[in-house]
């Protein structure tokens, strides 16, 4: 890649601020300035407590997709919302919708004849020797064609109109349950707002996601689909979304050990007796899945469940294999995807990448080391990245043996101006930067419920949004003009 | 030639398992050179589920047995036509990318030794079919064929430190050898009508990929490439990935596994 985003930040580090632009507030804000101005510090401080009450006894406690850290701690909540014009969303609306459109063309072409592989747009070895290219779905066409069911998307704001993807999760991303709380509690602790605001709801989500579950049942079922969401285990970090999903769509919350394969389908145990599962939700990664097919020491998967799945038997979503997609190195390549299956411009921009692996990229991010986020190509969770600006010299220095060590490992974007979302801090109202995580449904038809999780950098000047690094939520909303 | 295979696998469980699912990949495909002409797997008990072709082009069935299961006998018997084709792979329906199979397993990781072989072998001018010879000469030379030496859980590594095995031994070695020179290299399970002193009439072989020529078969054990005495039943990554029976049993008994196997020519019967 040339490198062209040299000194993105331009000479003067300048953030857009979502509310207030050269001192006047924007529209979408219009409808809370007062709210947030005329609350008394001693009325937020008690709302702020009743908030983190009102989490703690419904036990949402849970990290975000893969941030590790402890499973225990509550993630604060900033009780200023993010807010979002209904044209600014529709944007934001139609380029998620490309993209999780895309990358699932790739997914069932890459597993299929793989034509973009032929037309010499990506290079086969990030393909074919991906770890996450699974050989056993090879050839294997899952209902509808559709690989990832639900697309997270991540996504950084720089201006009113400019909005970059960060990465895709085409696995099993995490973090809807608070796109759904914080929305809950925002209403039950401030229904005024809801009043006085024409907020687009997001409670349909878990209907949604129902329906395009059983969209993708199997042809060999007929009739309602039975659908079930396979857990790891209460241990597991997202355990909590696990159940809380399971919940509110009404279906069945299983473990490994409560499904077992039979003759041509998958059966769940239940006090009647074995019931058929048409569809899974699983929220295990592909190698535990089932230990006929891949880590045979697995204990939380089911014997012979790909079985069943590659002959039609049952559903899983995220299909198995679905990793390839979303992978640091593929993700480079998705605007090619649009072009190539869609035949559309990218509506939303990739980060500018430099792969560490090319020689040419290689030199450019050892010279720029300080303006620059390098990031592990298989990391997340904000861990083992270097965020150049915020680095001493020392830090720089060590990171850079690292690269150097083993380039292919890393990979290198500019420091973006992320945007900045008036939050409730200590001394009052400051501007803190937040990004965002639409949830974007593929099965039948399209489907994006008008929000997502916006994290938030609570430390001031950070551009760290992971909760594992002192980031929070805010309640997202789509505000009708 | 005609070869009449037959092949018993029994698991007597001990106390008996509450239960037993298998995956089985017992079926060979007729590709040129090889014609299944009958071909029937017999499993007494348990339920069987739908079969498919995988993306490699192998049969797979489930089977799963409810408990008390006290033992579970697979009899596998067939007659398959064979022919010469000096190893090479052809008229075999697959899609899995070649590329694909340049990965390692725990099995089949290079570690140095194996990157020093490859880099050699290189370094010496060898390519393509030459370089992928070499390297199963080099594998045969240095692991001895010697029974009892190693165990299913032995690695390429350790098989190449230690200078003996058996067949999965040299697949797995000719594989790790293969990934470190850059050949997608995969493992391979059949039969063998023996001649010679190895005796394996269940036997394993690797395939690597060679430009121009596609898969090829490469029998380090008995330093040949297969011919029309080989039937290939099915391929992966390593003896795992390839099994002609994988299975999980619930329950804490001991399992033991006797296996019988019988490779004749058809018209002597």
């Amino acid at each position: 890649m040339v490198p062209n985003k040299r000194g993105h930040m331009g000479e003067k580090p300048a953030y857009f601020n979502e509310m207030f632009e050269d001192g006047a507030c924007r529209p979408p804000y219009a409808g809370i300035e007062g709210w947030a101005n005329d609350m008394p510090a001693e009325f937020r401080s008690l709302k702020q407590s009743e908030a983190e009450a009102l989490f703690r006894r419904i036990g949402i406690t849970f990290a975000v997709y893969g941030e590790g850290g402890d499973p225990d701690r509550l993630i604060p909540f900033d009780m200023f919302p993010r807010v979002f014009s209904t044209s600014e969303w529709r944007k934001l609306e139609r380029g998620v919708k490309q993209r999780a459109r895309a990358l699932n063309a790739f997914l069932l072409d890459v597993y299929g004849r793989g034509e973009i592989v032929r037309a010499g747009k990506i290079p086969a070895r990030l393909v074919y020797q991906n770890e996450a290219f699974e050989k056993a779905v090879v050839g294997f066409k899952p209902p509808r064609g559709v690989y990832s069911h639900i697309v997270g998307i991540d996504l950084v704001r720089t201006g009113p109109g400019e909005f970059f993807v960060l990465e895709d999760n085409c696995r099993t991303p995490s973090g809807v349950s608070y796109m759904l709380e914080n929305r809950e509690i925002m209403m039950r602790m401030f229904p005024q707002l809801f009043r006085e605001n024409r907020i687009a709801p997001v409670e349909n989500y878990p209907t949604l996601l129902r329906n395009t579950l059983a969209s993708v049942a199997p042809e060999k079922c007929e009739g309602d689909p039975t659908l079930a969401i396979l857990t790891p285990g209460h241990f597991n970090s997202a355990y909590y979304e696990h159940s809380f999903l399971a919940d509110m769509m009404g279906i069945e919350l299983v473990e490994g050990q409560d499904l077992f394969v039979e003759g041509d389908y998958c059966w769940m145990r239940t006090t009647e007796g074995p019931q058929k599962v048409d569809v899974i939700y699983r929220r295990i990664d592909d190698a535990y899945i089932d230990p006929l097919c891949f880590k045979p020491d697995s204990m939380l998967g089911v014997p012979g469940l790909m079985n069943v799945y590659r002959s039609g038997g049952v559903s899983i979503t995220s299909a198995p294999g679905a990793g390839v997609a979303d992978d640091k190195a593929v993700y480079t390549f998705v605007p090619e995807m649009i072009r190539f299956y869609l035949g559309e411009e990218p509506i939303l921009n990739n980060v500018p990448t430099w792969q560490c692996a090319k020689q040419d990229d290689l030199r450019y991010v050892l010279d720029n080391l300080g303006d620059l986020v390098v990031k592990e190509v298989h990391g997340s969770g904000g861990y083992g990245m270097l965020v150049g600006p915020k680095s001493t010299k020392d830090q720089i220095e060590a990171f850079r043996l690292k690269i150097e060590e083993d380039p292919g490992n890393y990979i290198a974007q500019p420091t973006l101006a992320l945007s900045t979302c008036p939050t409730f801090v200590e001394e009052g109202i400051a501007p803190r930067h937040v990004d965002l995580r639409p949830y974007c449904l593929v099965g039948e038809s399209i489907e994006l419920v008008p929000g997502g999780l916006t994290r938030v950098a609570l430390t001031e000047g950070s551009l760290v949004v992971n909760s594992s690094q002192g980031g929070g939520v805010k309640d997202t909303w789509v505000i009708a003009e | 030639m005609k070869l009449h295979v037959s092949h018993s696998t029994r698991y007597a469980f001990d106390p008996p398992m509450r239960g037993v699912a298998q995956s089985l990949r017992l079926w060979p495909s007729t590709f040129e050179g090889q014609k299944v002409q009958r071909w029937d797997v017999s499993i007494e008990g348990g339920t069987r589920g739908a079969g498919f072709r995988d993306g490699a082009g192998d049969w797979i069935e489930t089977i799963t047995f409810l408990g008390p299961v006290g033992e579970i006998v697979v009899n596998v018997e067939g007659i398959v036509e064979t022919e010469n084709r000096s190893g090479l792979l052809k008229g075999h329906r697959e899609k899995v990318p070649p590329m694909a199979y340049l990965r390692h397993t725990d099995y089949t990781r290079p570690d140095a030794e194996f990157k020093i072989m490859a880099e050699r072998a290189i370094a010496d001018g060898k390519t393509g079919l030459d370089l992928a010879h070499h390297l199963s000469s080099l594998i045969s030379d240095a692991i001895k064929y010697t029974p009892g030496e190693t165990d299913p859980s032995t690695t390429a590594a350790e098989a190449l430190a230690s200078g003996n095995g058996v067949c999965q031994d040299h697949a797995h070695a000719l594989i790790a050898a293969a990934l470190a020179a850059n050949i997608p290299a995969r493992y391979v399970t059949g039969y063998l009508h023996a001649q010679g002193d190895i005796a394996e009439a269940s036997h394993a072989w690797a395939e690597l990929y060679v430009s121009d020529f596609g898969w090829v078969g490469f029998d380090a054990s008995n330093r040949a490439c297969p011919d029309e005495h080989y039937v290939r039943v099915g391929s992966g990554f390593d003896s795992i990935d390839a099994a002609p029976i994988r299975g999980v049993a619930q329950g804490s008994g001991t399992e033991a596994l006797s296996i019988n196997v019988s490779v004749v020519e058809a018209a002597q019967q």
